[in-house]
């Protein structure tokens, strides 16, 4: 009874903590935009050095895998650019939610916060990011005449979708390596074979009869609810079905976790 | 003065307990942890390996509003511990902590601020954390500004600021908009003579306004000249808790005996 009125509680506080970080929104987005501004201050170019990165991995990357796979290049270029741009944000957001709470260690030991808002804050400097390479993109449709149409605009539902994952997952993977310190090392050993066994520089047709292998990999459908508008074709309904199942069990998942581990985050710190 | 009824206290804490643990080399490993499991327990021992430190046991008082706290005690009795637990930092194992009213914690006065930003620029940032709405904030600047006397500094970056100067900042930003309660460390020492003069009798002016104030420090003339309260903390317990200038004696007396034991 008492464990009940517990974990009820528990819960009531998590969704306070949600609650309490939409309110704080200036401070998130001030110490977001700081976090950008601290880079443009280290070096005038600040986080177009890792746009013009971006850049030249799309350009050798179109250029070599289009002679590989005998695809046209006008054809194969925007695939991996709007591909490896979404791809940056996600991989971005796996490596770099590890520090989430115990890079945050003097913040939280000091004043009480809603521990959701550092994820607010993670996410909007990462958006920001993301912002910057999203020049390439227009660079090349601009290059290519490869005019997506309004159909570009669907890309907008999907990526709302994928920020949502994105700061459901950045909050779990916070949480776990606040307690477990070698899981970001864990994340970086395997996000460089997901890069490889998902289609981003290679379409999924080139699988085969094998599509499924494609298809089975959720990152796949994360990318393309985003992708395919961009490049002027309406996501299918597969992957419609399945970023909203994807989103739905990370949405139950991290509030469990939230609900159940929130309370222990700074003794974990 | 300490009150019993619950309702007119502006913080109460009831058979508060805080436990920490110490994970110590393999028990931060989920590696370790998976093998440890894994193989029965035959490989990765120290996966287990957990200390407990009990940091808080039991403690429980009351306060009302106009209440100065003091939390005296040897190091690691626990007192900063109890700040962050009031803070709501901590969230207790057991027992419960009840807070009412806005509370302005000031246990760092490097939380927040970034180097290169201006003064007035960390004066912003600081309030935002602190919970107060950007147009809260520019209509307290240029009381704040006043209190820190720091005047053209304030355009420069804090990255040439002495740590007094950092201090002056923290404490304005901590005190303009009268905290109902107000948690400060052992680090308020740190400001010269001018500026803790300036500071009692700011912290003076808003306990009169009905705030509460909970102080942990070593220096016990500071402690009966700004508290009207004492807790007298030892290993995580409530040794004394009462009239200030009565737990002080006591806590001198017991030292001086050697030891507090």
């Amino acid at each position: 009874m008492l464990a009940k009125r517990k974990s009820a509680s528990q819960f009531n506080r998590a969704v306070a903590d949600f609650a309490a970080a939409v309110e704080l929104r200036p401070l998130w987005i001030r110490l977001g935009w700081n976090d950008i501004l601290y880079r443009y201050r280290r070096s005038t170019l600040g986080p177009l050095w890792s746009t013009a990165n971006t850049a030249i991995m799309v350009i050798a990357l179109g250029l070599v895998y289009s002679q590989i796979f005998n695809m046209p290049i006008r054809q194969l270029l925007p695939y991996i650019c709007a591909g490896l741009i979404v791809w940056g944000f996600i991989s971005s957001i796996m490596l770099d939610a590890g520090t989430l709470f115990s890079g945050s260690e003097s913040y939280i030991k000091q004043i009480r916060l809603p521990y959701s808002l550092h994820a607010c804050r993670f996410v909007f400097s990462k958006l920001i990011l993301l912002a910057h390479d999203f020049l390439i993109y227009i660079v090349v449709i601009v290059y290519f005449e490869a005019w997506p149409g309004a159909v570009a605009l669907c890309a907008i539902p999907g990526f709302l979708l994928l920020t949502i994952n994105a700061l459901l997952i950045s909050l779990t993977i916070g949480m776990a390596s606040a307690r477990f310190r070698d899981i970001p090392r864990l994340i970086a050993s395997f996000i460089q074979v997901v890069f490889l066994i998902t289609p981003i520089i290679w379409t999924p047709d080139l699988l085969g009869p094998r599509v499924y292998l494609a298809y089975a990999n959720p990152l796949f459908h994360l990318i393309e609810v985003v992708r395919a508008p961009l490049l002027g074709s309406l996501p299918s309904v597969q992957t419609v079905t399945s970023t909203l199942a994807i989103t739905a069990t990370n949405l139950v998942v991290t509030i469990w976790f939230f609900v159940r581990f929130r309370g222990r985050i700074a003794y974990w710190i | 003065m300490i009150s019993d009824g619950v309702s007119e206290s502006v913080i109460s804490l009831d058979r508060v307990s805080v436990s920490f643990p110490v994970y110590q080399g393999g028990s931060r490993s989920l590696k370790k942890r998976v093998l440890y499991h894994g193989s029965a327990g035959r490989i990765g021992r120290d996966a287990s390996h957990k200390i407990i430190i009990e940091a808080l046991r039991e403690v429980s008082f009351s306060l009302s509003a106009g209440d100065r706290l003091a939390l005296i005690g040897a190091n690691g009795a626990g007192k900063t511990t109890l700040l962050r637990t009031i803070a709501g930092i901590y969230e207790p194992i057991e027992g419960s902590v009840v807070t009412r009213g806005r509370i302005s914690p000031m246990f760092d006065i490097s939380l927040g601020i970034d180097a290169d930003l201006s003064g007035y620029d960390n004066i912003r940032l600081r309030a935002l954390l602190l919970g107060l709405s950007p147009g809260e904030i520019e209509q307290y600047l240029p009381d704040i500004a006043q209190f820190t006397e720091l005047d053209e500094y304030l355009d420069m970056p804090v990255r040439t600021y002495s740590s007094g100067m950092i201090l002056r900042l923290g404490f304005a930003v901590a005190t303009c908009f009268q905290p109902e309660i107000l948690l400060m460390d052992e680090w308020i020492l740190a400001g010269d003579a001018h500026f803790m003069g300036r500071a009692e009798a700011r912290v003076r002016s808003f306990i009169e306004r009905a705030s509460v104030m909970v102080l942990a420090s070593h220096n016990l003339p500071l402690c009966s000249r700004w508290c009207t309260m004492g807790v007298w903390l030892d290993q995580g317990r409530v040794k004394e808790v009462g009239p200030v200038d009565k737990v002080i004696k006591q806590y001198t007396t017991s030292v001086a005996q050697g030891g507090s034991r």
